[in-house]
C-alpha cells in the first residue's frame, strides 16, 4: 500500500511505557546509542494496567497514527500481576476495533523488559515501517467526530 | 429442589393470589413487581396485602431496568426483610452482574421470574394495554412464537429462560405453572394455593421460541453490518446523538457515580480546541460523540445483557441496543462469558489466566 506520498509521512505513535520495564528499556535504548525512526511519543505510566482503553480509543481518534503500549513480560510485572490484567482490556478493545470495521494494527501491546534496549528500538523500527504501510490516520481529517 | 405449582387463573391474577399468600404466611415481608401508577406502569415495593392488587407482576413491559432500582435499594447493605421480586430474566442477569461488581447484594431477595416472549415498546404504554396489546402478546407466547411489537434486542434474546431465579413462572392464560428451582423457593411455597407436584420445567418446550430467536439474532446482526461501519459509518449512525446520556442513566451496567464521560476531564481546553482545529478546520460541538459511545462499549460491553433499555430511551432512535448487543456479544465471546449466568464466575476483566491471548501481545 506504500505510496511515494508516503515515503516522507513519519507516523506519531503514542507510546504509553511501563516505569519498570519498558520506559527503562527506552532509556537503555538511548544509552546504548541505538538508532530508531523519531516516531514514539513516549509517555510514562507506573503501569500498562494504568492504561484505560479510553486513552487508546482517545488517541485514535484525535488523530495520532498509532498507539503502543509497553509493559513488562508476563510475570515479570513490578506489582505482581498488572500486566495481566492489561492483555486483558487490550483484548478486548481490539475486539471492539474489529467489530466496528476501525483498523485495530493501529493499536499495539509489546513486552519489553528493562534490560531489552535492542528489543525497544526493534519494535519501533518494525512498528513504524508498518504504519508507514497503512499511510496517515484518516480520522485526524474527520469532523463530525 | 425441583416441584411445580399450577395456580389458576389469568397470569397477573394467578401470581398476585400466590404472592398474597406469601405476604400473608408471613413467609416474606414484601413484593417488589410491577405496578400501574395512575398513567405510567413502574416497579413497586408493596408491603401491604391489600395493595398487592395494585400489581401487575407479569405485565409485558419494562419501564426502566429492575437491575438498576434493586441495586439502589440494596446497595449500602442487604434489605432488612425478605421480598419477593419479580422481574424479566435479563433484569436478573444484569442485577448477578452488578453484585459482581459489589453494587448490589442478594441478600433476602427471593427472585420470581419469568419465561419471557418479551417486552413490548413502552413509549407506546397505555392503560388499557391490558385489553388492547397484551391478548395479543399472550397469543404468539402461547404458540411459542415472537409477539409483534417487541423490543428489537428481545426479539433477538436466547437467554428467555430465567437464569439463577428461584422460581421460574410459565405465564399462560388460563392457569400459570410456577417452577420451584431452589430450597428457598420450596420453602416459602409451602402451603400455597394451587397443585404442588413434581416436575421440571420442560426447556425443549420452548424450542420453536428459541429457534426463531436465534434466526432473528442472526438477521438483525447481518442487517448491522457493524465491520463495514469503520468511522465513517460510525459518525453517519451517531450522527444524530443529541449526547443527553440517556443511554448511560439507564443502563444497568453503568453504574459509575463519577462516569469518565460526565466529568469536566474530557471537556476540551481551549488549547485542545486549537490543535484539534488546526489539524481539521472544523469540530463537532460537543466534540467526543463517537468517543463516548466506543468508551462505553468497552466499559461495559463486557456485562451487557441486552435488555433494550438504552434504544427505548433514546429520543433520536439510533439503533444503540441493537449496537451493544452486537459488539457485546462479540467482546462476551473472547472470553468465553456470558453476563448474569454464575453468580461465583467474576467479571473477566476483574481476573486473568496467567497463559492465554498470546495473539495480541508480542
Amino acid at each position: 500500500m506504500a505510496t511515494d506520498k508516503n515515503n516522507d509521512f513519519t507516523p506519531n505513535i503514542i507510546g504509553f511505557l511501563c516505569n519498570w520495564c519498558t520506559y527503562t528499556g527506552a532509556d537503555l535504548a538511548g544509552t546504548s546509542r541505538l538508532q530508531y525512526p523519531p516516531s514514539i511519543l513516549p509517555i510514562r505510566v507506573m503501569c500498562s494496567s494504568r492504561v484505560d482503553p479510553l486513552f487508546l480509543i482517545s488517541s485514535i481518534l484525535r488523530g495520532a497514527d498509532a498507539v503502543l503500549v509497553g509493559g513488562c513480560h508476563p510475570g515479570d510485572c513490578h506489582y505482581q500481576k498488572g500486566n495481566y490484567y492489561t492483555r486483558r482490556r487490550f483484548a478486548l478493545l481490539k475486539k471492539v476495533f474489529d467489530t466496528f470495521g476501525l483498523e485495530s494494527d493501529r493499536i499495539r501491546l509489546s513486552w519489553i523488559s528493562a534490560s531489552e534496549g535492542p528489543r525497544f528500538a526493534q519494535v519501533v523500527t518494525e512498528y513504524t515501517g508498518k504504519i508507514k504501510e497503512l499511510g496517515p490516520n484518516k480520522y485526524a481529517e474527520e469532523v463530525f467526530l | 429442589m425441583s416441584g411445580k405449582l399450577k395456580i389458576k387463573g389469568d397470569p397477573n391474577d394467578s401470581i398476585r393470589g400466590f404472592l398474597r399468600h406469601l405476604l400473608e404466611s408471613g413467609k416474606i415481608d414484601g413484593v417488589f413487581a410491577l405496578g400501574k401508577t395512575g398513567k405510567g406502569l413502574n416497579y413497586l415495593l408493596v408491603t401491604d396485602k391489600e395493595k398487592v392488587d395494585e400489581l401487575y407482576p407479569l405485565f409485558p413491559f419494562m419501564p426502566e431496568n429492575a437491575a438498576n432500582l434493586l441495586s439502589r435499594l440494596t446497595f449500602s447493605g442487604p434489605l432488612p426483610g425478605k421480598i419477593a421480586v419479580v422481574i424479566k430474566p435479563c433484569e436478573l442477569r444484569a442485577f448477578v452482574e452488578l453484585v459482581k461488581r459489589e453494587q448490589a447484594s442478594r441478600d433476602n431477595l427471593v427472585f420470581i421470574s419469568p419465561v419471557c416472549g418479551g417486552v413490548l415498546d413502552f413509549v407506546q404504554y397505555k392503560n388499557d394495554a391490558l385489553e388492547k396489546s397484551v391478548p395479543g402478546y399472550m397469543k404468539s407466547f402461547a404458540k411459542r412464537e415472537n409477539a409483534e411489537n417487541i423490543r428489537p434486542t428481545c426479539r433477538a434474546c436466547e437467554y428467555f429462560i430465567p437464569i439463577n431465579a428461584d422460581i421460574t413462572v410459565i405465564p399462560a392464560e388460563e392457569a400459570c405453572e410456577f417452577y420451584l428451582n431452589t430450597d428457598k423457593a420450596g420453602e416459602i411455597t409451602k402451603g400455597a394455593p394451587g397443585d404442588l407436584s413434581d416436575g421440571e420445567l420442560d426447556e425443549a418446550a420452548f424450542e420453536p421460541l428459541m429457534g426463531s430467536r436465534k434466526a432473528e439474532k442472526e438477521k438483525l446482526f447481518e442487517e448491522l453490518k457493524l465491520e463495514d461501519y469503520g468511522i465513517k459509518g460510525l459518525v453517519e449512525v451517531f450522527g444524530k446523538c443529541l449526547g443527553c446520556h440517556g443511554c448511560m442513566s439507564v443502563c444497568p451496567i453503568c453504574y459509575c457515580a463519577l462516569c469518565a464521560f460526565e466529568s469536566k476531564d474530557n471537556e476540551f481546553t481551549p488549547p485542545v480546541f486549537e490543535s484539534e482545529l488546526t489539524k481539521r478546520g472544523g469540530l463537532r460541538v460537543p466534540p467526543n460523540t463517537i468517543f463516548y459511545h466506543l468508551g462505553r462499549i468497552t466499559h461495559m460491553g463486557i456485562s451487557c445483557v441486552g435488555c433494550g433499555m438504552c434504544s427505548d430511551v433514546c429520543p433520536v432512535d439510533i439503533p444503540v441496543s441493537s449496537i451493544f448487543l452486537r459488539s457485546g456479544d462479540a467482546v462476551q465471546k473472547v472470553f468465553d462469558y456470558l453476563p448474569g449466568k454464575d453468580i461465583e464466575e467474576p467479571v473477566p476483566l476483574s481476573t486473568f489466566i496467567e497463559d492465554e491471548l498470546t495473539e495480541v501481545e508480542d
